[in-house]
């Protein structure tokens, strides 16, 4: 066994408990500190694809960024914070068979594709590489993704706003 | 290990988050389980830009993940309006809309 495949079974391990318990868990907040074990996890599969680039980014939007934004919106719209009242709705059956039926599908799919086994060439330098791709053919859609950033927070603001 | 088991594993996270979307009844835990799959998501484009050696896979997903924090801003945004307005954040309850 060489090291990925010890580290990708471990890392899988890890993701899909802390997933499993971001959906099951009965406390929201719990929830998110699961999910920031998630998502760094999902970080460290970004590393073992040789994209360090992506695992800084990661953590420094996902497991820094979002996860606040949400511990933050969960002490202002929950009364009772560690409150455990029940998190689920009527509907657990019926969404446990239709995520079921969806991965049965994704996986019926990947068993039938060709895809490839072994890994490409890589660029020695992988973050030097996306960099000259977001400054060259891709210039527009980062410039384009900037202008949407700032809709996005002048949207939130409008949102968050007092009458008076 | 091979690009199946990658695809698998973002597979099987991508189911975990639509259960999670499907099931919880708060609103903030409606859009933690969109974060899930959004990250399944993201493996997926990462996992296919290291296997065909073309980092384009990459900065798509670059994409996704600033993306995914416009939308995470605003979709907190408007749960913080709706418990404003409402009271609530229960998904059950916020049904102006049903005809």
């Amino acid at each position: 066994m060489t090291a990925e495949t010890v580290g990708f079974w471990g890392i899988a391990v890890v993701l899909l408990a802390s997933s499993l318990a971001v959906v099951l868990t009965p406390n929201l907040f719990h929830a998110v500190l699961y999910l920031a074990v998630s998502l760094v996890a999902t970080g460290i599969v970004f590393l073992l694809l040789e994209a360090p680039f992506l695992f800084g980014v990661q953590l420094l939007l996902y497991a820094g960024g979002v996860v606040t934004i949400v511990v933050f919106a969960i002490m202002l719209t929950e009364r009772l914070v560690g409150e455990t009242i029940r998190q689920t709705n009527r509907w657990v059956i019926n969404g446990a068979v239709l995520s079921a039926a969806v991965l049965a599908g994704v996986i019926g799919f990947l068993l039938r594709g060709e895809t490839p086994a072994a890994r490409a060439a890589w660029p020695e330098d992988s973050t030097a590489a996306v960099g000259l791709a977001l400054v060259g053919p891709y210039a527009v859609t980062f410039q384009l993704l900037g202008v949407l950033l700032v809709a996005a927070l002048l949207g939130a603001l409008y949102f968050a706003r007092t009458d008076d | 290990m091979p690009l199946n088991a990658y695809l698998t594993l973002a597979a099987l996270v991508f189911a975990i988050g639509l259960f999670g979307v499907l099931t919880r009844r708060n609103a903030v835990g409606i859009l933690l389980g969109i974060e899930l799959m959004l990250n399944a998501v993201n493996i997926n484009l990462v996992a296919f830009a290291r296997f065909h050696g073309d980092v384009t896979g990459l900065v798509f997903a670059l994409f996704t993940i600033a993306i995914t924090v416009a939308e995470v801003a605003v979709g907190l945004a408007i749960v913080i309006v709706i418990f404003r307005v409402r009271r609530t954040v229960e998904a059950d309850h916020l049904d102006l809309l049903r005809g």
